[in-house]
């Protein structure tokens, strides 16, 4: 009997052993730690540089009068684009999630594939053609063209996501189409709007590439410009310190317009699908503006491309430098996708399933980087490899650690939109019924994530396919991937040299772009599967 | 035996406690309805046994094994506990016989196991549908057959039926009731709906400011409640004043017998609960009239009648108020009378004294 009592208490005293830390997922924890850490390395580096010469000289350097110009400049292109964009990405994912419109599988192809061409090869495209094109206007068109996917894809896919429930009983308690689409509609995918809209914000402060086109002078071209140029280390950091801040009032300005709202679905019932709006006489309408959105967004950097290509000389080209800066490019994409998608994993499951101060802080942080021109994480990791790990300096991890802290908060982005599909009471069934945590990951969370896994793989690919700005200053010496080659030509102004550069990796970053639309559509037909 | 146990449980949320030393005991093989309002800590309960929470204070323990004495503690899946959450939570992802094989080894999952279960909640025909393509019924019922495929030792059902339609409900119920009985497994329900845990459960436990306030069988609760909120709670009542005397009590509709243990009270006066099916309700005829009270009941006058097709309720407005205000009275459908009618109440004791 007392032999049979200490057997039964054994098992006990096992399970305190591990599960007596209020079950904190250490995996989690590591990775989220991890992420955080990788983080910070270049904003620490940053404050340090920029430290360096002391405070006075900080505070001469920002006080110049060329100080106000960028600030004015970033300030109200970021506002006039990120208004765009909105507008553009919301009602073209209601036109195509919500509307009888005709071939809407193809234009929610069409209408992301802009996601796949880098906004410095839109700028290209543009200014090519007719270079008589710069200065704010330019600059305006050609980054609202660049980015407004990054508002429709998360709009399109909370759209297809809302109840149609909601929508009808609102009409109901008598409101019209329009008020329920402005008081309920829009306040279902306000957070994912709202996220969309930081992302172009974000986005908007940290581009180089289309703003040194167009000759229209912001923050990061001035900081490039001091770095590059200048040599100026301690200049180019204070003016990022400024950059930094623009872009935690941002994050501040979503948080504060109710962008985190949102988290997982109250339990885990069957929803139904909406009606689509028969569109009627304003069919011809809406696929005139997608079209033309298309044709403005898609056509002419696409057309433009093209037509170098065919023009301009391009066979002088060795094609042996072009096949080995793809290679690089597509390898250096993949493993930083992978490498920032697996920490966005831990960060978002921390969020928000161990909601707290510190798992909260830590994702913040990784929202971080997109405030972050690639220039300054750049900076920072060469100041950090330099001093302590000099084997890294310019070594292909060292680029590829770049891409992945850069895009972080688009793998973030993916991965907690896809958290949300997967309620924890559907994780806490699976253990009813005899599963280990990790089983149930595998079995229940990470099938109901995967799709939102792969979106974030594909984001952070396209993106880091298509990185200019730390790509120039920390690939291996003698290694060119495409964007480099491409700026390269693109300086010399030998267009037609630059042209089959830009035309691959349109195509590399296409083909994600076009999973991504495909999927998209494939969930808004399949409705709760995922 | 008893089979499942909770003993001085606490457990509480950013400050608020929910449950303050809730004690409760599940007999093996029973079906134990968990009675209370939203909110009252119901579905924490649940929780807390299932092992997705952990006690703050207490002890959880399941055919004499600890699953959780707030230092020791057992992870869900070690607890061999079925959970049946409100809406089902079924795996969007996985067909109705992939939940259901969920639990079992790669093998079996396919295989005269699932079939047999499916055949069981009967809906063997929608094996291959996916979650979204079930009414709500249906998912209830996948969700049921999901839980049991492990052989579960004990069962937890989370307000099974609130989310089904009345008509469906009471057809769902039963056949739930029937299946778990047939199975012999141990089972908590919680549910609000009193109407429910009386018909279904063999014992029924109310929960109230974080304790079991009183747990038995239907008709002992129903009969014998432990105060006037619980006497409500589980049904229309009528607290009329009394003078006990040698195990009976005196009230103004007569002498009645006082039921139970209770008879033995050591107090002169005080109330006594009488349900409203125990009134007896006669129209009064001219002859009788302005008898007042007399041996054969209380005099009064029918103030409102609420018609349920199988009952009637009438709120009866006794003729010399003092007693009580007024007098609800269950009778036939047939007897729903006019509002208006002279009537005189007469009581068919036992009575019960309430605090």
């Amino acid at each position: 009997m007392s032999m049979f009592a200490a057997a039964e208490q054994a098992p006990g005293r096992w399970t305190r052993a591990w599960s007596g830390r209020r079950r904190w997922p250490l995996v989690s924890i590591a990775g989220a730690s991890a992420a955080a850490a990788l983080v910070l390395l270049p904003l620490v580096f940053l404050v340090v540089q920029a430290q360096q010469s002391g405070w006075s000289e900080v505070q001469r350097l920002l006080l110049r009068h060329s100080v106000a110009v960028l600030l004015w400049n970033s300030v109200r292109l970021t506002l006039a684009c990120t208004v765009l964009c909105a507008i553009l990405g919301v009602g073209a994912a209601w036109c195509v999630e919500r509307t009888a419109l005709p071939a809407r599988r193809l234009w929610a192809v069409a209408l992301v594939l802009p996601l796949g061409i880098p906004d410095f090869v839109v700028g290209f495209g543009w200014v090519s053609l007719e270079p008589g094109l710069h200065g704010y206007l330019a600059a305006v068109m050609i980054m609202t063209l660049s980015l407004y996917p990054l508002v429709y894809l998360p709009a399109s896919t909370a759209l297809s996501k809302v109840d149609a429930g909601l929508e009808e009983t609102a009409r109901s308690l008598g409101l019209g189409p329009w008020e329920t689409f402005r008081r309920v509609t829009l306040r279902q995918i306000w957070p994912a709007v709202l996220g969309g809209c930081l992302l172009v914000t974000l986005g908007l402060l940290a581009e180089y590439g289309a703003f040194e086109i167009v000759q229209y002078q912001t923050f990061t071209v001035a900081i490039f410009t001091e770095f590059k140029l200048g040599f100026d280390t301690v200049a180019a950091c204070t003016l990022s310190l400024v950059l930094v801040l623009l872009s935690v009032m941002a994050l501040a300005g979503e948080l504060a317009l109710g962008g985190r709202s949102a988290s997982a679905r109250v339990g885990a019932g069957v929803r139904r699908n909406a009606a689509r709006v028969p569109l009627g006489r304003w069919t011809a309408v809406v696929l005139f503006a997608l079209g033309a959105l298309s044709a403005l967004a898609l056509g002419v950097p696409v057309g433009s491309l093209v037509y170098w290509v065919l023009h301009g000389g391009s066979s002088t080209l060795p094609s042996t430098s072009i096949l080995a800066a793809l290679a690089h490019t597509a390898a250096y994409s993949a493993a930083a996708a992978a490498i920032a998608t697996a920490l966005a994993v831990p960060v978002t499951a921390l969020a928000m399933r161990h909601r707290n101060r510190l798992t909260l802080l830590i994702e913040r942080l990784a929202y971080l980087p997109m405030a972050l021109p690639g220039l300054v994480i750049a900076l920072g990791l060469v100041s950090f490899s330099v001093r302590y790990a000099f084997s890294l300096y310019q070594s292909s991890l060292e680029l590829i650690i770049a891409y992945a802290i850069l895009f972080l908060p688009l793998a973030v982005v993916g991965v907690r939109s896809a958290m949300g599909q997967s309620s924890p009471r559907l994780e806490e069934v699976g253990r009813s019924l005899g599963h280990r945590p990790a089983v149930v990951w595998m079995r229940v969370t990470l099938p109901l994530i995967a799709p939102g896994l792969a979106a974030a793989f594909a984001l952070v690919f396209i993106s880091s396919a298509t990185e200019l700005t730390a790509t120039l200053l920390l690939r291996p010496t003698g290694v060119n991937t495409l964007a480099t080659q491409f700026w390269t030509y693109t300086t010399d102004f030998s267009y037609g040299a630059a042209a089959p550069y830009a035309g691959l990796m349109v195509a590399i970053s296409a083909i994600p772009a076009y999973v991504l639309g495909r999927r998209m559509s494939t969930l808004a037909r399949a409705g709760a599967q995922a | 035996m008893s089979l499942l146990s909770v003993k001085g449980l606490w457990k509480g949320y950013a400050g608020q406690q929910v449950l303050q030393g809730l004690d409760l005991e599940v007999p093996a093989g029973s079906l134990t309805a968990v009675l209370g309002l939203s909110g009252c800590g119901k579905t924490t309960l649940l929780r807390v046994i299932a092992g997705f929470e952990r006690a703050e204070r207490g002890t959880v323990s399941l055919a004499g094994r600890t699953l959780d004495d707030g230092a020791t503690f057992m992870a869900p899946e070690r607890r061999r506990i079925g959970y049946v959450p409100q809406e089902g939570a079924l795996f969007p992802h996985l067909s109705v016989q992939d939940n259901v094989g969920f639990a079992l080894a790669r093998s079996e999952r396919r295989g005269k196991q699932v079939a047999r279960l499916l055949e069981m909640v009967g809906i063997a025909p929608l094996a291959t549908r996916m979650p979204n393509e079930l009414s709500g019924g249906e998912q209830q019922r996948v969700a049921l057959a999901r839980a049991l495929a492990p052989r579960p030792d004990a069962l937890l059902l989370d307000e099974p039926f609130s989310s089904l339609d009345a008509s469906l409900r009471s057809r769902v119920r039963e056949e739930v009731h029937g299946l778990l009985r047939g199975q012999g497994v141990t089972t908590v329900l919680v549910t609000h709906d009193q109407e429910e845990a009386l018909s279904l459960a063999d014992t029924v436990a109310v929960l109230r400011d974080g304790k079991i306030v009183q747990q038995g069988a239907p008709a002992d609760l129903y009969e014998q409640p432990s105060d006037e909120r619980l006497a409500r709670f589980l049904g229309a009542v009528n607290l009329v004043a009394a003078d006990f005397e040698d195990g009976s009590a005196r009230t103004a509709l007569g002498r009645l017998p006082v039921r139970g243990e209770r008879g033995a009270i050591g107090r002169a006066a005080g109330l006594v609960m009488i349900r409203p099916e125990q009134l007896e309700v006669r129209v009064r005829s001219e002859d009788t009239h302005g008898a007042g009270t007399s041996a054969a009941g209380l005099g009064g006058r029918v103030e409102q009648c609420r018609y349920y097709g199988h009952d009637a309720l009438l709120h009866i407005r006794p003729e010399h108020p003092g007693p009580t205000d007024l007098l609800l009275a269950r009778v036939h459908g047939a007897q729903a009378l006019p509002v208006g009618t002279e009537v005189t109440v007469a009581a068919r004791g036992p009575v019960t004294p309430l605090e």
